[in-house]
């Protein structure tokens, strides 16, 4: 097997064993990278020859015998709105362009401290908001099964490197769905932990209350070493848990037998594909045949999610967005013309237009008079879908449902109509709003070759069943992991 | 004159305290005053991308503690919320506030005046971060920006409208600051902005709803809020007599023109879309640990005053001066408790010490001397080592450099005599004459040596350094 | 459409963003936002009567920490970034009137 083929458990593996350095297996990272980079633009910053000189590091530590886990000498991409220490976090918005900040975000700090070895950052709809990667302000990220497609967003860029062989495993984030919805299009495992998992501390927020920090991978068990890996109780903080049941590698077992999952009927809807909702069904007979006992039921409040979504996530970002502002740090206009002169400047030029599209509904929603209408609204609607996960929990142990209603949309498709772009996340926010896991598992091909994913969605703190449900289909050979695209398999 | 009688002021006031904190509100930067610009800062309090804010446990154990001592109930689910609006001074273009559940409401404090006891009522307390500081640089005709103050932990306690003069203002405020003095929450400083007050003034013909109000800000001291209230008034009537109206406005006190003026706002829409801090989660407070701060709250005045009354010798007129500045009254207990003579200590600071407050136009919470050198200079004017001038000379260094008062008396050469023998040989019969006390002293009541230094000194006759003799006895009593 | 945004209120929410939109940019903003409130709208179709908002998800409370000095200077590093520094300080258009 070619080591860009190896999943990152496999690599750790023939690193530990000596059979390969880091050296070569972030020589097998660009390798890929010289042929793909230039038309898939899966990176904002390609940091080679730190890359290197980092994994020449890690493996001076592995020698010494100082490094002995798992993921020590694996190439990573790290999605651009995660701080990285003296490397470039643009967030791919142009009024960061060249902020380089002194510290890392504690995910990132905890992967390194594993000897993962970063490769770069990785492109993303501008300030994580979108869903193709193609509002980012330094150009799209293709889709590598077919390049006239989106990657799917906002984490578009690390799932495509993922998928492309262009890294290892990556992190990113997830809002409403960006961490499932791009790893479903892309074809790799991709999962978002209940809130307060991973530390948010250096995640350049977009909506606070949503946003939490997961992993894409290219299979199951990597997925649940590298959430193993970034998961902490970190002072730093306040929405940040403490867990005992973090050991989620321990949950990769064979076993699903007397599972009770659920199919929400009001997912299979119109404007669901009918490739995307029969490979859900057939994923679901696996998981039957493997012992699982699988219902369908009614979730309800389905098409309140997106509003409610829409109305809080705008709200917090107008909010966290207001420090961008041409004083602190990165990209400033106007400062000539006076002060607010500089802000309006500085904020009109430096932010694209979804963002700033985002940023007046934010503003409006939580203005005098508005408030108790939209904002509290949303909160009040946000509560009712809690209740109505709850309840499902009640009865069943996990919930399987597409993770995107059709496949990757084509390059350009999406930009014309935000809203139609919105509801492809129709199955993902609704996770985000309840504060729960979600986890996106390949399970088939469109007509077209292009990747479907199936979403599992756990209770809080439940991610040990999804591992569990998601490892089982694995094994039961499902779909399986589609392997690096473009390389054969 | 005649019409002016007419109309009634009606004040309220918005008093920002900031608190005594090592660290600020929501990150472990310093909070000492006067470091070089932005050396106290982190990415927390620079609006840094990706920082996160966390809560001091000392802001809210201090708001807790302000809220009990005012009467006020303790909101036991509370939040931060966000307050939007775009200053530099300000560096995540939010300030993170309370607005919707503040962490004490409904409180209320009493003020003594001529013609009673009169109650003024407490809106709300809320915690929230203090902004930066902005300094203009004339050279290059910009501004530039510290944020060594950004994250400060303040308060700002709201009182109700129920002030109608600038004397009740006054007496309230000298309340609220004695109070959060005693707890320790604050030195409460007007020069220095640690304690800050705007005010809130309309004016109304008497029975009638209240008029337009406007707000004063820029006051620095109790002088300036006096004149302010005035100018405001007097601003506020002439407009009503005259047929126009008042506007409802922020304006800036100049303190030296005697005169105020609206700060303007054209890029301000007030409209600060205050939402809660997703980033800080909600305060539960519990009985328990709400019991357990009340427990904590320091002796307060009233109960001082009752417990001097009890313990010490001294007239009532003493104990209301001495415990009207927390310094004072520690600095009275502590002494004497090193010297055992309450009278001496109180007639101390009393005369030669307000004297020279009043001279040097110092506050009572400044006072230098430390219990030990009073205590000394007491006992070596008992002994008769200096005489009655020689003590007040040494008192008024003290005053301006706690100087060690021997010292000092042997540097101006003022001793009249020093005789210190046979301190051994009393402390030895002071110690075999007092089982009990020793007892208790070894048995960890700290009062039996002062009971034992007391009986040294009397056998000494006043000649000996206490200080001395406490450090004795404790060597000798191991 | 349902929900028709005034010059006006494009106007004000511009104040509040710190945003500043060309004619063509306005006239873009006002349909944009009119139909996401179309679309958000559709909350009101359900019935939230006696609903407590929920702003976090579930129940974390008490996060505090000690009142200890945690931090030292780190005034260079946070300066780095600054579009424009001078003597230790961030540099702004004048403030003062």
């Amino acid at each position: 097997m070619k080591p860009v083929e190896m999943t990152a458990m496999e690599l750790g593996r023939e690193i530990r064993e000596k059979r390969m350095t880091a050296m070569d297996a972030m020589q097998a990272v660009f390798d890929v990278m010289d042929r793909r980079e230039e038309s898939l633009n899966c990176y904002i910053t390609v940091d080679r020859e730190g890359a290197f000189q980092r994994a020449e590091e890690v493996q001076r530590k592995i020698d010494a015998g100082i490094l002995t886990g798992p993921l020590a000498g694996v190439p990573v991409a790290v999605k651009d709105n995660l701080c990285t220490e003296g490397m470039l976090t643009t967030c791919a918005s142009k009024i960061l362009q060249q902020f380089v900040p002194h510290y890392s975000a504690q995910a990132v700090h905890r992967l390194t401290q594993a000897g993962a070895v970063i490769i770069g950052k990785t492109n993303m709809d501008e300030f994580a908001m979108g869903s193709t990667t193609e509002t980012s302000a330094f150009g799209p990220t293709k889709n590598p099964w077919n390049e006239r497609h989106v990657p799917g967003g906002s984490s578009g860029g690390s799932a495509a490197a993922v998928a492309a062989g262009e890294c290892f495993m990556a992190l990113g984030s997830d809002t409403g769905g960006s961490i499932r919805q791009p790893a479903s299009y892309c074809g790799v495992v991709g999962m978002k932990p209940t809130y307060g998992t991973v530390s948010r501390y250096g995640l350049i927020a977009y909506g606070s209350s949503l946003d939490q920090i997961g992993p894409l991978c290219r299979d199951v068990t990597d997925c649940a070493a590298l959430l193993e890996c970034i998961a902490s109780h970190d002072k730093q903080d306040s929405t940040s848990i403490a867990r005992m049941d973090m050991d989620f590698t321990k949950a990769l077992q064979k076993d699903v037998k007397g599972m009770r999952i659920g199919i929400p009927r009001d997912y299979f809807t119109e404007g669901l594909s009918a490739d995307v909702g029969n490979s859900v069904l057939k994923a679901a007979d696996v998981l039957k045949s493997q012992g699982a006992v699988v219902e369908e039921f009614d979730l309800s409040l389905v098409e309140y999610a997106i509003p409610a979504y829409y109305t809080i996530a705008a709200a917090e970002a107008s909010s966290n967005l207001e420090r961008f502002d041409g004083i602190k740090y990165g990209f400033r206009a106007g400062e000539r013309e006076g002060l607010h002169k500089m802000y309006k400047k500085t904020r009109s030029e430096g932010f694209g237009e979804e963002v700033k599209r985002r940023i007046m509904l934010g503003c409006f929603v939580l203005s005098s008079g508005y408030y108790d209408a939209y904002y509290l609204k949303a909160l009040r609607v946000k509560a009712l879908i809690k209740q109505a996960f709850d309840r499902a929990f009640e009865t069943y142990d996990i919930i399987l449902s597409p993770a995107a209603p059709t496949t990757a949309p084509r390059l350009g498709e999406s930009l014309a109509d935000p809203i139609s772009m919105y509801l492809s996340d129709i199955y993902t926010v609704s996770v985000n709003l309840a504060g729960l896991p979600g986890i996106t598992v390949p399970c088939g091909m469109d007509a077209e070759g292009l990747p479907i994913g199936m979403q599992l969605i756990g209770n809080c703190f439940a991610e040990k069943k999804l591992f569990r449900a998601a490892f089982a289909y694995e094994q039961a050979g499902g779909q399986g992991p589609f392997g690096v695209c473009g390389e054969g398999k | 004159m005649g019409k002016e009688k007419q109309y009634e002021s009606v004040i309220g006031l918005e008093v920002h305290v900031e608190l005594a904190t090592k660290t600020k509100i929501f990150c472990g930067c310093s909070t000492a005053f006067g470091g070089v610009p932005n050396t106290h800062t982190c990415p927390v309090c620079t609006g840094m991308p990706g920082s996160l804010p966390v809560l001091n446990r000392k802001v809210l154990e201090y708001a807790v503690s302000v809220g009990l001592a005012t009467n006020c109930e303790i909101t036991r689910y509370c939040k931060f919320d966000r307050k939007n609006y775009f200053y530099p001074d300000n560096p995540q273009n939010y300030q993170i506030s309370q607005l919707y559940l503040p962490i004490c409401r409904n409180g209320w404090v009493e003020i003594e005046m001529p013609e009673g006891t009169k109650r003024i009522g407490i809106h709300e307390i809320h915690m929230e971060e203090d902004a930066g500081k902005l300094i203009h640089d004339e050279w290059e005709d910009c501004t530039l920006v510290d944020y060594n103050r950004s994250g400060v932990p303040l308060i700002e306690i709201v009182s109700e409208p129920d002030m109608r003069s600038a004397e009740e203002v006054i007496a309230y405020l000298e309340k609220l600051r004695l109070m959060i003095r005693y707890l320790g929450a604050s030195d409460c400083k007007l020069q220095e902005g640690s304690m800050r007050v705007d005010v809130n003034l309309s004016v109304r013909e008497p029975g009638a709803e209240p008029g337009v109000r406007t707000e004063m800000k820029n006051l620095n001291s109790f002088k300036a809020i006096t004149r302010a209230i005035a100018g405001e008034r007097d601003r506020q009537i002439d407009l009503l007599t005259s047929g126009a109206v008042v506007v409802q406005e922020t304006r800036r006190w100049d303190d030296a023109k005697g005169c105020s003026y609206a700060m303007r706002s054209k890029e301000d829409a007030r409209d600060y879309r205050y939402f809660p801090d997703p980033d800080l989660v909600p305060i539960r407070i519990s009985e328990a640990w709400l019991e357990e701060r009340k427990a904590a709250l320091p002796e307060m005045r009233t109960e001082k005053i009752q417990r001097y009354r009890e313990e010490y010798q001294i007239p009532d007129y003493d104990i209301e001066i001495l415990t009207d500045s927390r310094q004072m009254a520690m600095l009275f207990e502590e002494t004497t408790a090193l010297c055992n003579q309450p009278k001496k200590v109180s007639n101390w600071l009393m005369g030669e010490g307000m004297r020279l407050l009043k001279e040097r136009g110092r506050d009572p919470e400044d006072m230098l001397i430390s219990p030990a050198h009073l205590a000394k200079l007491i006992v070596m004017r008992e002994a008769g080592e200096i005489n009655g001038s020689s003590a007040k000379e040494i008192f008024e260094v003290m005053f301006d450099t706690d100087t060690d008062p021997a010292d000092c008396a042997r540097e101006r050469g003022l001793l009249i005599v020093n005789d210190t023998g046979g301190l051994t040989e009393v402390l030895r019969k002071v110690i075999a004459e007092n089982p009990k006390s020793v007892e208790d002293y070894l048995g960890g009541k700290e009062k039996a040596l002062g009971f034992l230094v007391g009986q040294t000194m009397k056998a000494m006759k006043g000649k000996a350094d206490p200080a001395q003799v406490n450090q004795m006895l404790r060597e000798m009593l191991v | 459409m349902e929900n028709r945004i005034s010059d006006e209120t494009i106007e004000y929410v511009g104040v509040l963003a710190k945003l500043e939109l060309s004619d063509e940019e306005r006239e873009q903003a006002k349909r944009d936002m009119g139909r996401m409130l179309d679309y958000i709208d559709q909350m009101n179709a359900l019935d939230t009567e006696g609903i407590e908002p929920m702003s976090h998800a579930f129940p974390v409370e008490n996060v505090l920490r000690e009142d200890m000095v945690t931090n030292g200077d780190m005034r260079d590093a946070l300066l780095a970034n600054a579009p424009e520094e001078k003597d230790g300080m961030f540099v702004v258009p004048r403030t003062f009137e």
